[in-house]
């Protein structure tokens, strides 16, 4: 009996050991690189610290200033509900468009969807130097065309009612990550409740609604949390988009004030960078750097209460 | 418009003596046919011709390329020289490499084991360790960044330069391991407990049983890191920003246009000479990046 119980408790020490040998790259990595900067960002932003003098302790000061003084906070948070609210239903519905018309497509299917895809990879900062070329109000190919077919020629980037519509527009060409969850989805929806739907006479939209959607729709919502989450990181484009159209490009960018045109590209990401690194309020940034935090992780709390695969395991 | 949902059905051949219905029913498939690719062309042009005017404006000669014209008159290759040759070009081109590189090399070396030991073993606190995994997969990189950049800056001394991006690679990457167990998931478990049977100990089994196997998600894990740092544009900005010799493509694409103010010509040159890289590694690797796509999202 005694020499059993030594044994397993020996193999167990030998499965702890190498639980922890596989573990430990991660281990050392979410706590020096996630918990300690977070409970960091905790600490600063009840601080006030320029990076230079010593932190000292001043309260909910720097909460006071970033809710009630700072003039870009909340402009940055209405950005960002305008783009979790058109851009992202938008690149939704775009995507599963573009997903079930890919898999309708018979002749030249992989030319078309490699077409379709090849935009997704396009690095940010290039692909937003395109669009900044492309629909630039002076000699933008967009308006060119736009004037000799009669068109109003809106100011895109460089107008403060149309930036967002141009980033939507930016976001949109970019659709290939959900064209392709939406293609490998709508290909598993079983042929035979198609088949049965038309047997009962019904239509494309009954098809749709009664066939399509029921099975994809984990698919579709998955593809809405994680835009929300992606919003919330919203950073490159908004920011070489303002500097690109407001012509204010410098090697450090120290002296560029984000949100060009009026404040109308600013999210919140960019806040963090204007207060930390332009204005070396540290208590600040930090504020808004929790502010991101909560947003994102509610809607990641979100997609792991969806309560499929996420978290499944094989046991 | 029926086409965009109906069930994709083969065309049954076409019987000798036509009845009036086939008739009727291979005019509807054709006109399926004609709609499908009608609309299949129309967004092909949304997605390529921006590709197509940044080509021919970035081949324009300078006075050209401030007017409204779209096609070049005359074809002016030797832009794509003149980016190449700008002063620092080749050396942002080096250091996004070697980012891009050593990052993907690290994170797979330090993320493989990790998500192995997520997928197979049973140990307390699993799913809490799961659920850190996907919440610092989500998180917002500038959440952390004030207290990292003071790490990296004041006690360690590393800023200008691009290793406080390529250091934490090497304590793993939320977004691989995540892939890389969904994956480990779907390999059946009897093929490890055979070898261990035989006597082969856990890196072992690793090393020689689930590795040659989860060949498609490491290639897909590894493309996909290898484009995030190519991409990455906030690291550079602020670890790199303040020494012009660490730049990254990314980082360095955009001072470019600061110096070239006007020359939208020398400008597009320069922003395809930085996405041409990644398309061409896309055509050699399409199959491995769809299928990463669809792992993260339908397995998930």
């Amino acid at each position: 009996m005694a020499t059993i119980s030594v044994g397993l408790r020996h193999k167990r020490r030998k499965e702890r050991l190498r639980n922890l040998a596989f573990l430990s790259p991660w281990l050392i990595g979410v706590s020096v690189f996630f918990l300690y900067p977070l409970i960091s960002t905790i600490y600063f932003s009840f601080m006030k610290y320029d990076g230079f003098t010593p932190p000292v302790w001043t309260g909910l000061k720097n909460w006071r200033y970033v809710f009630t003084d700072y003039p870009f906070f909340w402009p940055a948070l209405r950005n960002t509900l305008w783009l979790v609210i058109i851009m992202v239903s938008l690149r939704v519905v775009f995507g599963l468009g573009i997903g079930m018309l890919i898999t309708k497509v018979k002749t030249g299917a992989g030319f078309f969807r490699t077409a379709f895809y090849l935009p997704y990879l396009a690095p940010p900062v290039a692909a937003t130097m395109a669009f900044a070329f492309l629909l630039n109000p002076g000699t933008g190919p967009v308006n060119n065309i736009l004037g000799s077919i009669g068109l109003p020629q809106p100011g895109w980037f460089n107008d403060p009612a149309w930036s967002k519509p141009a980033l939507t527009l930016l976001a949109l060409w970019g659709i290939g990550d959900l064209m392709v969850i939406f293609m490998a989805s709508l290909l598993d929806v079983p042929q035979e409740q198609y088949e049965a739907a038309s047997l009962d006479g019904a239509s494309w939209w009954q098809r749709f609604r009664f066939v399509t959607l029921p099975n994809i729709s984990p698919i579709v919502l998955f593809a809405v949390v994680t835009g929300v989450i992606q919003t919330m990181q919203y950073y490159t484009q908004p920011l070489v988009a303002g500097k690109v159209a407001s012509g204010i490009i410098g090697g450090s960018g120290q002296q560029f004030e984000p949100g060009y045109p009026e404040k109308s590209t600013l999210t919140l990401p960019q806040l963090v960078y204007h207060l930390g690194f332009q204005r070396f309020d540290t208590g600040g940034a930090s504020v808004i750097a929790l502010v991101l935090f909560v947003l994102a992780m509610v809607f990641t709390g979100l997609l792991m209460r969806r309560g499929s695969g996420f978290l499944a395991t094989d046991d | 418009m029926s086409t965009l949902t109906s069930p994709r059905t083969e065309t049954p051949p076409a019987a000798p003596g036509l009845t009036a219905a086939g008739r009727e029913a291979r005019r509807t498939k054709f006109l399926h046919w004609v709609a499908v690719h009608s609309l299949a062309i129309a967004a092909a042009l949304f997605f390529v011709l921006p590709f197509v005017f940044v080509f021919l404006t970035a081949l324009m000669s300078d006075q050209q390329a401030l007017t409204r014209d779209l096609w070049p008159d005359a074809f002016h290759w030797e832009n794509l020289r003149t980016v190449w040759e700008t002063p620092g070009f080749l050396t942002w081109w080096k250091n996004t490499l070697l980012y891009a590189g050593l990052g993907t090399a690290l994170t797979l070396l330090s993320s493989i084991p990790v998500a192995y030991a997520l997928a197979r073993f049973k140990f307390r606190g699993r799913n809490v360790a799961l659920m850190l995994v996907i919440s610092t997969m989500m998180l917002p990189p500038q959440v952390i960044i004030v207290p990292m950049y003071l790490f990296w800056a004041k006690e360690l001394h590393l800023s200008g330069t691009l290793w406080p991006l390529i250091i934490p690679m090497a304590f793993t990457d939320a977004f691989s391991i995540f892939l890389l167990r969904q994956f480990l998931l779907t390999i059946p478990k009897d093929y490890v407990d055979a070898a261990k049977v035989d006597g082969c100990g856990d890196f072992r089994a690793l090393g020689r049983i689930i590795l040659p196997m989860a060949k498609p998600a490491i290639a897909a894990v590894a493309l996909f890191q290898f484009f995030y740092c190519w991409n990455d544009y906030f690291g550079p900005q602020i670890y790199a920003s303040e020494n012009a010799a660490a730049w990254t493509l990314s980082y360095g694409l955009e001072s470019f246009k600061g110096a070239h103010h006007t020359n939208w010509n020398l400008t597009m040159a320069a922003t395809l000479l930085v996405m041409a890289p990644v398309i061409i590694l896309f055509f050699f690797a399409q199959k491995a990046f769809i299928e990463g796509v669809t792992l993260t999202g339908v397995k998930g």
